[in-house]
């Protein structure tokens, strides 16, 4: 028997470990397969009622490619390495967010 | 004559006396406007009644007609208000079962009530007496219609914007044991299993408040376990409160509580509290912004036999009008009923906005929603850890999964139990999205997430043999 630590979780995948560049490409090509439009949004809190975070940049209408959304994540992790970091996709369709999941925890060394 | 295109009255006056109802209310030439209510019925008619009398004894009963000839018929014009029975097909391997499609002219409703239309279509008739049995098996809602209901309070985008949950379906319990805990004690069983991963906690339907448990100490208890376990998490926490009551009255003092409190989902009963109390509760969800959970108590008494009946998916129709962001509609896997393709028909009819007519799925009528927000399907019941790769691949992420004794029964208790089921969850989503076939690999995908998760593995280890295999009655 044990007992269930507490720990501060990100919404979905949060409780899988935490993703490598590798898992997170997948999940991209996941994105960018469903024909939805991936973003990188930043914030210093992950507050739950806080239901805005920083858009790095805008979101990638041009994407075509993993690489090119991968990258945008890796200077955002460089620049606001102090923040939490996550990756979004907007489908212009049903015209909502339908995707979101964490890529990067401050003051942790992997995700 | 411009309502008509058939024509019953003649200038002969009244004549008094019993008439076959073919005669007015079976129109085989009749084409349905949009603007009509169509409905389809499985009819049995007793011995000797040929079909197109039963037929159209359906349409008459349910719309103008009465059984004998009237007088003021004369002062109505009859070709603008009676329903029509324009088609018949005999059911296939069935002996003496007829599908018959009735058309209803909008007129015969008043705007924005689910209680007036199933008053008309399914008031008299199911007691008929030519009838041996009716069901009603689909309907089709005109989009005139539809616009004069406000539907679901939020519906499924909204739901997902403020709760924060994108690209998984949601993760609930119902607490349990179903009646005899106390307001604190039951508190702390919705804290655990929050704390642990689930998104969101249900109060079984027949908790509304008992002696041993008062509505007002359990809406306290629980929103104080709502929010610690949100802030411990950082992640958007909730609990259907069932606002479920004797009167209209109380369920609206309930309901204004749970506002003032800010929870963010209460929940309804909605046959059993009936379409009215239903369709006032959701328009005040929308007003205070509270999102509205819908259980079914009482759905099989009206559902379950095949001859007889109304069939869920007109139901759920119902319900989508008169309002409800979530509404319960079997697992396809679990220990209770339900047929999977017919089950992804009506799950269907609940979430998207145009579905088009396909009969090995149940839909008898192409549906266009006008889009009217969508309903979360709410798969409960019997489910457990392993059957999560099957969840995820048959409902898709726009569902809420519920595991009740499957969270509640693990032996480290709720939280690591909640802590399993979100971790199996999130492995079958990544997984999909990796391009794995869950149907497939789904049990590898479990094991493979066993290896870290001490939680997921305990309750692996716990449930591996359980299985529910009775054969579905509903099939077509």
């Amino acid at each position: 028997m044990q007992t269930l630590p507490k720990e501060r979780r990100y919404e979905t995948l949060s409780y899988l470990p935490p993703l490598t560049d590798a898992q997170i490409a997948k999940q991209i090509q996941y994105m960018l397969d469903q024909g939805y439009i991936p973003g990188v949004e930043f914030n210093e809190s992950s507050e739950p009622t806080v239901h805005y975070w920083t858009l790095w940049k805008l979101p990638l209408f041009n994407a075509n490619s993993v690489n090119e959304v991968l990258n945008e994540v890796k200077a955002c992790r460089s620049e606001y390495g102090n923040c939490y970091i996550r990756v979004v996709g907007f489908d212009n369709v049903k015209q909502c967010q339908v995707l979101s999941f964490i890529v990067h925890k401050p003051n942790l060394s992997r995700y | 004559m411009a309502y008509a295109q058939t024509k019953t009255q003649s200038k002969s006056g009244y004549q008094a006396g019993v008439k076959d109802y073919r005669l007015t209310y079976y129109t085989p030439d009749y084409t349905p406007k949009d603007t009509d209510v169509l409905a389809c019925f499985r009819v049995t008619p007793q011995p000797g009644v040929p079909p197109e009398e039963a037929g159209a004894a359906v349409a008459a009963e349910s719309s103008t007609g009465t059984w004998t000839t009237v007088w003021t018929d004369l002062l109505t014009d009859l070709d603008r208000y009676k329903g029509r029975c324009y088609d018949i097909e005999a059911v296939p391997g069935e002996d003496n079962q007829y599908f018959c499609f009735v058309a209803y002219p909008l007129d015969l409703f008043e705007e924005g009530s689910v209680t007036n239309m199933l008053t008309s279509i399914v008031g008299n008739v199911f007691g008929f007496k030519a009838l041996r049995a009716l069901r009603l098996e689909d309907m089709r809602i005109p989009v005139a219609y539809l616009k004069t209901f406000q539907g679901p309070p939020h519906g499924i985008t909204v739901e997902r914007d403020k709760l924060n949950k994108y690209g998984r379906p949601l993760l609930g319990c119902t607490i349990k044991p179903k009646l005899g805990l106390s307001a604190k004690n039951y508190g702390r069983a919705v804290y655990e299993c929050l704390r642990g991963g689930l998104d969101l906690t249900k109060d079984d339907e027949n908790i509304n408040s008992q002696p041993f448990m008062r509505w007002r100490d359990r809406f306290l208890f629980v929103q104080e376990a709502i929010e610690k376990a949100q802030a411990e998490t950082g992640e958007v926490k909730g609990h259907y409160l069932n606002v479920t009551a004797p009167t209209c009255e109380e369920m609206m003092e309930r309901a204004e509580f749970a506002a003032e409190i800010k929870t963010p989902i209460i929940m309804h009963d909605y046959l059993t509290g009936g379409f009215t109390a239903n369709t006032t509760l959701a328009k005040f969800c929308r007003r205070n912004g509270l999102l509205l959970h819908i259980h079914r108590a009482m759905h099989a008494v009206i559902d379950r036999q095949r001859n007889h009946g109304i069939h869920f998916r007109v139901l759920a129709k119902c319900l989508r009008m008169s309002g409800g962001d979530h509404l319960h509609s079997g697992t396809v896997v679990g220990k209770l009923e339900g047929e999977k393709g017919i089950t992804m028909g009506f799950v269907d009819l609940m979430r998207e906005n145009y579905i088009e007519q396909d009969r090995s799925r149940g839909i008898f009528f192409t549906q266009d929603w006008a889009s009217m927000p969508g309903v979360f399907p709410v798969a409960s019941g019997g489910i457990h850890v392993w059957h999560m790769p099957a969840l995820v691949e048959i409902f898709g992420d726009d569902a809420c999964l519920q595991f009740g004794g499957g969270t509640l029964g693990h032996p480290w208790g709720n939280a690591p139990g909640a802590t399993a089921n979100r971790v199996a969850l999130e492995a079958c989503v990544q997984a999909r999205n990796e391009g794995r076939n869950l149907m497939r690999e789904g049990g590898d995908v479990i094991r493979e997430a066993c290896k870290w998760s001490p939680e997921l593995a305990t309750a692996c280890e716990l449930w591996k043999e359980i299985k529910f295999e009775f054969e579905a009655m509903d099939t077509l």
